[in-house]
């Protein structure tokens, strides 16, 4: 292919999933509506019957977002396109890299895009381990809107990386932190429903007594906040990982490992504020809704590195492409 | 864990050493280590949003020049030195004496728990969540044999109770998961490492920068550096001998598309050697590649142009034949620097202006459009009188102080040629220009510590998050019975209550219960 049809492509591909992702997003909201209904939680029983005479029974809690129900349909429609949008939009994203001849992460149209794409990767990974549909709705929004950024506010034609930039370090210091932005944003969206059913039940219950049918399709407010832990541990190592590969490559680049620039305290910043959180995980009094703040807070200290930092800062990080 | 169980005193208790305590722990209570994290956070901001003295000094003055009484208040407070600023300090020093106080007592508790046999069996094991129960064709003893040997094959550590009973063991007890809290306590005290690593750095490390030239040298020593800074316990006497000279600089920039003008590569060729004794090699150093002598690393960290003049006095002796540096004011490389000649009588100054690529604008005046030298000129203010060098206030080189000098004109040159004074007090050439390449020189004896330190605090972070303490027990419910009973309970111990925890318990118990059961393939024995 000549690079010219290369970079059609792949602004086609990302067009077409921008696309699809909003048909996604209308689907994530048919279910999500069609979910607010009553649901009445029922005991699931595992029996494991062996031969005569031995005899297992285990209760296991469940879950009313484990429930079958109306807006299943258009649940799993969703996730089709989920998975259709991430592959469009990964295509999109190798095709930039091949017009580019290098990693696509030279400018913020390109870290953009990558983010947007990582985001989709670790809800749909997610999503093969455990249902995950109630959230899709607030995964597909966040990432829409990013998309539609890089491709308006931020889009740049395909250059050579300034020589700062050229290190096999980029690529392992910002796959790491590409992942990481898609996992803050789960985890905030989790602790953000967390919140909000929370407070819904809150008044449902001082109003009629009852909380039933409130965000129905939603697990309860406890599964959401152990579902942020779980996203945040995994990210929480992750995001060591990079800050420590990006003072690497900052060593080899600048000749100090760590020089409290911007875009390094705002890592710093992001990391401490991750570190409380899985304090609060452990602290009694702090389990619950203010864990939950934590993670939200942590996630905007991210977008502070990656926007603020990126376009009204001076910093040595400011390549982002866009004057 | 029980350090976020631990319940916090409402109120100092009155003396001394009670106070002390009651300090002590409040202190180290999960709490306060909580509250200092989100303190450091904040503490943080500001460093990221004022221009801080480390990184750009100059930035620092215009911001109190620009506002005088907000300037210098938050400048005698530390806003503008932020990370070594007192109260910054407090906060990680407060946080780390609380790490320290939280480890100690947390890791001589796991050392016993390491030591001793998993906990015997609860007397119900009903109250626990998700226990199972068997009736078992199998003879007691064999259903707990064959559960020690399945746990202990899946690594589990096992005791069977309980002690000095007649009709043999009635249940086993099995824990799992002490990688947990060692990796929690090797994080933590990885933590302390990175902290004295970069204190080592802070307090041996030295760090300078030097402009060398094309055909320059370099040699390291403190007087050599334009600018150099060294920890307290740095000797600045007897830095690493080494040397280098720049033999050439090339660089290339984009032409095309919207990053016209970014640099596509640029890299310095070096001879260099590791202390006069030694024999010369050859290097390049690149941005990302720079070049290791002696356990300091050389970095190139900018570049610039360098242009050529031979001035020659009234008389026409040559006063002055070198190539000056001119540093670069925005991304096309337009220059501005001064040529100082004391020597000649008068003194002479020039004031210049390189322009890589010159375009004349009528109302912004000389500006270079492009950082590659296209179309190179350079404009020149010709100055005579005193320099103003014998005050004895030290000058900058790149300043021309004209306070007690008169103009002679003004000029404009191409490569090659020559500006002769109307007042026939001499003439200035302009012969072309050389690159200089900037390097900053650093020696940090703490980098290798801080490494290891991250790589350990990364890996215990890992063992701590992903491994899960777990207990098991199965139990014999009425050892004289006519049939085996068997119970099998779990309990998670984890205080972060995610429900992975128990999804993995419960994965450990279905597995256990599907082996206890196989154990009927075997004949019932009951006596
Ligand atoms: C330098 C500041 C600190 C940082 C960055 C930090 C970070 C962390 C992180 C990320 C975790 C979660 C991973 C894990 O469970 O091992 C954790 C857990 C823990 N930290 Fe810290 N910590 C700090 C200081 C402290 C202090 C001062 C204490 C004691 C008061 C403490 C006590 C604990 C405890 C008990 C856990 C285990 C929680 C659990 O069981 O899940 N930490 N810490």
């Amino acid at each position: 292919m000549t690079t010219a049809a290369l970079a059609q492509a792949s602004n086609a591909a990302i067009y077409a999933a921008m696309i699809t992702l909003t048909f996604a997003m209308v689907a994530f909201a048919v279910s999500f509506a069609a979910g607010r209904r009553r649901v009445t939680a029922v005991a699931a029983s595992v029996g494991v019957r062996e031969g005569e005479g031995s005899v297992a029974v285990l209760t296991r809690p469940s879950d009313p977002g484990e429930q079958p129900e109306a807006g299943r349909r258009s649940a799993n429609i969703a996730m089709s396109l989920t998975w259709l949008s991430f592959a469009l939009l990964l295509a999109g994203v190798v095709m930039r890299g091949l017009w580019a001849g290098r990693v696509p992460w030279g400018n913020m149209y390109e870290f953009s895009i990558s983010a947007a794409l990582a985001t989709l990767a670790v809800f749909l990974f997610l999503s093969l381990r455990t249902d995950v549909r109630w959230l899709g709705l607030f995964i597909v929004i966040p990432v829409l809107l990013t998309l539609g950024m890089a491709v308006t506010v931020l889009y740049t034609e395909a250059a050579q990386l300034v020589p700062a930039l050229k290190s096999y370090w980029l690529v392992i210091h910002v796959s790491a932190a590409v992942i990481c932005s898609g996992a803050f944003t789960i985890a905030a969206a989790a602790a953000g429903m967390g919140l909000l059913k929370g407070g819904l039940e809150r008044r449902a219950v001082a109003r009629t007594g009852s909380s039933d049918g409130v965000l129905a399709r939603v697990p309860s407010v406890e599964r959401l906040e152990s579902f942020t832990n779980r996203v945040v541990a995994f990210s929480f190592p992750l995001w060591t990982f990079a800050v420590v590969a990006g003072a690497i490559w900052a060593e080899n680049a600048w000749g100090r490992y760590w020089g409290w620039d911007p875009k390094e305290t705002w890592a710093f910043i992001t990391w401490v504020i991750f570190a409380a959180y899985l304090h609060a995980r452990s602290t009694n009094g702090w389990r619950g809704s203010k864990a939950s703040w934590i993670a939200i807070i942590g996630w905007l200290a991210f977008l502070i590195n990656y926007f603020g930092v990126n376009f009204f800062v001076n910093s040595l990080h400011s390549y982002a492409g866009v004057s | 864990m029980s350090a976020g169980q631990e319940p916090v005193a409402p109120l100092p208790p009155l003396g001394g050493l009670g106070f002390a305590r009651w300090a002590w722990r409040q202190l180290t209570s999960m709490k306060t280590a909580l509250i200092l994290l989100f303190l450091l956070a904040i503490a943080s901001i500001p460093g990221s949003i004022l221009p801080q003295q480390g990184n750009d000094p100059l930035k620092v003055k215009e911001w109190i020049a620009g506002s005088p009484s907000i300037g210098r208040l938050l400048q005698s407070l530390g806003f503008f030195d932020v990370f070594a600023a007192p109260w910054f300090a407090a906060v990680y020093l407060l946080l780390f004496i609380s790490l320290i106080g939280c480890v100690i007592p947390r890791a001589r508790q796991h050392w016993r728990a390491m030591l001793a046999p998993p906990p015997s069996a609860p007397r119900n094991l009903d109250r626990l969540g998700g226990t199972v129960t068997l009736d078992v064709n199998a003879a007691p003893a064999e259903v707990l044999a064959g559960a020690t040997e399945y746990l202990r094959r899946h690594r589990w550590r096992v005791v069977s109770g309980p002690a000095g009973t007649t009709h043999g063991a009635q249940w086993v007890a099995a824990e799992k998961g002490y990688l947990r809290e060692t990796g929690n306590l090797v994080f933590h005290v990885a933590l302390l490492l990175i902290l004295a690593s970069v204190a080592v750095g802070g307090l041996f490390g030295w760090k300078g920068n030097v402009i060398v030239k094309e055909g320059g040298g370099f040699a390291n020593t403190v007087t050599q550096y334009d600018a150099w800074g060294g920890g307290r316990l740095v000797d600045s006497e007897s830095l690493t001998p080494f040397s280098f000279t720049l033999d050439s600089f090339d660089v290339d920039f984009e032409r095309e598309g919207s990053q016209r003008g970014a640099p596509k590569y640029f890299e310095a060729k070096v001879t260099y050697r590791d202390d006069p004794a030694a024999s010369q090699q050859q290097s390049v150093i690149e941005v990302n590649a720079p070049l290791e002598v002696d356990r300091a690393k050389v970095f190139l960290v900018g570049h610039g142009y360098a242009p050529h003049f031979v001035v020659k006095d009234a008389r026409g002796t040559v006063v002055f034949n070198d190539a000056v540096v001119f540093l670069p004011q925005d991304g096309n490389f337009t220059s501005t620097g001064v040529v100082k000649i004391p020597d000649s009588e008068p003194q002479l100054g020039l004031r210049g202006l390189f322009l890589p690529t010159a375009s004349i604008d009528k109302i912004k005046g000389g500006q270079s459009v492009f950082p590659g030298p296209d179309n190179p000129a350079v404009f020149l203010s010709a100055w005579t009188g005193d320099l103003g060098l014998d005050t004895g206030m030290p000058q900058s080189v790149y300043r021309l102080d004209s306070e007690s000098m008169t103009q002679i004109g003004l000029g404009t040159l191409r490569p090659g040629q020559i500006w002769d004074w109307q007042d026939g007090s001499g003439s200035v050439m302009f012969t072309g220009f050389d690159r200089w390449a900037s390097f900053q020189i650093a020696y940090d004896p703490g980098k290798e510590g801080a490494l290891i330190s991250s790589i350990l605090a990364i890996t215990g972070l890992m063992l701590s998050l992903f491994v899960r303490r777990r207990r098991i027990w199965v139990k014999v419910l009425d050892p004289a019975g006519a049939t085996t009973v068997v119970q099998v309970a779990g309990l998670t111990r984890s205080s972060s209550l995610d429900d992975i925890d128990l999804g993995a318990l419960t994965d450990d118990i279905d597995a256990l219960v599907r082996e206890i059961s196989r154990a009927e393939a075997t004949p019932k024995e009951h006596s």
